[in-house]
């Protein structure tokens, strides 16, 4: 891909070089944050009823993920070692402050929805992690791509369950601005006469668990070398 | 009576784990023996014991919109709520720190038992959990705020001393191999949070 940019300015690495690359794409898959590192599962699960709020949790976190990895790595070498962890937390509390005051004014139904799992961002591990492992060590450049990899590893997780859980939950599909589309008809259902019943058991919270557990399990018999002993 | 009720329902009908799944983090890695899970729990309770109460004063001597009117009257339509985020995790991160200080120079035996896990209590979700749902229900007194706060830590005890038991018996089992560790823990932790439902709606 970079062949070209390469050859024009050898010294300065192209944007999609394969480390770039490697950085955005091994948190999608062998090292996901969620199925594989087992971090930042504590918000994630319990907002996956409905599609729009796992579009919207997922967009928050990434805006938080890009925002404290950036900060975090150009004041690297500022943070006392000692008291990282609350310089940490201080930060990224701001940007989850900036996160829930854009979602009160924009979006007040969904923000009620999410409730204080907006706030929970704060104690996301995988933010905390992605600071602690990369940004501490990193310039700000391989800290966006590290941040994004890791945010889009998380939300594929997140869009997943929440699309299994609201199809068989629900009967049904939301995105943020359109609402929820039913996309079964209404005479299928036993109410009116049909032979379809919405699984209600797959709204309750369990039933989120079950459903990870069900894509650990698909991708570790995709790909052996991840199974643990 | 009050105060019961509020303790139970934090133990099994609103259960940190089973019903919000906070914690889990911690709950997932710590959970691989029950004498280290237990020194876990235990730090949870107590910690929770602690920031609930505080973050409560905090909110309702400081924060909520005519908090301040004790200060000067001319503050009734001061608003800090905003800052509640960045209130509650800087006083968690500050009272375990403190707690851990105090821990080590007075009862050196429990620093032992908890010592390593009180860094990692500071980013539990479980603990700014407890302090957002306190001021989410806006409870009508500190007692009550404080039963919160501990029936919820003993929740959260009881949920991982009870997967570390199963996690320790399960290594002897026949489990597939992909789904062996994580993928068995998070779907034994669903069949947990189904049992606990049956406590949903429990009045005392």
């Amino acid at each position: 891909m970079g062949t070209e940019n390469t050859a024009i300015t050898p010294k300065r690495e192209s944007l999609f070089s394969k480390k770039n690359r490697k950085l955005l794409k091994d948190p999608l898959g062998d090292s996901n944050p969620i199925t594989i590192q087992v971090l930042g599962i504590c918000s994630a699960l319990a907002i996956t009823v409905q599609l729009q709020q796992a579009v919207i949790m997922s967009l928050s976190v990434l805006f938080v993920m890009i925002g404290g990895n950036v900060i975090v790595s150009l004041l690297r070498n500022l943070i006392p070692d000692r008291i990282r962890i609350i310089v940490q937390l201080v930060i990224i509390a701001s940007l989850v402050i900036i996160v829930d005051e854009v979602l009160k004014a924009y979006q007040p139904d969904i923000s009620e929805k999410l409730s204080v799992f907006v706030g929970l961002i704060i104690t996301n591990c995988i933010i905390m992690g992605r600071l602690e492992a990369f940004a501490l060590a990193n310039k700000p450049g391989p800290s966006v791509f590290d941040a994004i990899g890791n945010a889009m590893g998380y939300a594929w997780v997140l869009l997943a369950v929440s699309i299994v859980r609201e199809i068989f939950g629900s009967g049904a599909i939301s995105l943020p601005g359109m609402g929820q589309v039913k996309f079964l008809p209404q005479d299928w259902f036993i109410s009116s006469g049909g032979f379809y019943e919405n699984n209600n058991l797959m709204i309750l919270p369990p039933m989120a668990l079950v459903v990870v557990g069900i894509i650990i399990w698909i991708q570790r018999s995709r790909n052996e070398a991840l199974i643990e002993d | 009576m009050e105060y019961f009720n509020i303790f139970v329902k934090g133990i099994f009908v609103e259960n940190m784990i089973f019903a919000y799944f906070l914690g889990m983090c911690s709950y997932l890695a710590v959970s691989k023996t029950v004498k280290t899970a237990n020194g876990l729990g235990l730090a949870v309770i107590f910690v929770l014991g602690i920031t609930v109460p505080i973050n409560y004063l905090l909110e309702n001597y400081v924060l909520q919109e005519g908090a301040l009117t004790w200060l000067d009257p001319d503050f009734a339509t001061v608003d800090l709520s905003f800052l509640s985020f960045i209130m509650f995790i800087a006083v968690i991160a500050s009272m375990v720190q403190l707690v851990e200080m105090i821990v080590e120079k007075f009862a050196p035996a429990l620093y032992g038992a908890l010592g390593i896990f009180l860094p990692l209590i500071a980013v539990n979700c479980s603990i700014l959990g407890g302090a957002l749902f306190m001021q989410e229900r806006q409870y009508p007194s500190i007692g009550e705020a404080t039963t919160f706060g501990l029936g919820s830590g003993v929740g959260w005890w009881l949920a991982i001393v009870a997967i570390a038991a199963i996690r320790e018996k399960i290594r002897y089992s026949n489990v597939p191999a992909p789904l062996q560790g994580l993928g068995i823990t998070y779907i034994i932790t669903g069949l947990m949070g189904i049992a606990f439902m049956s406590f949903m709606g429990i009045e005392i």
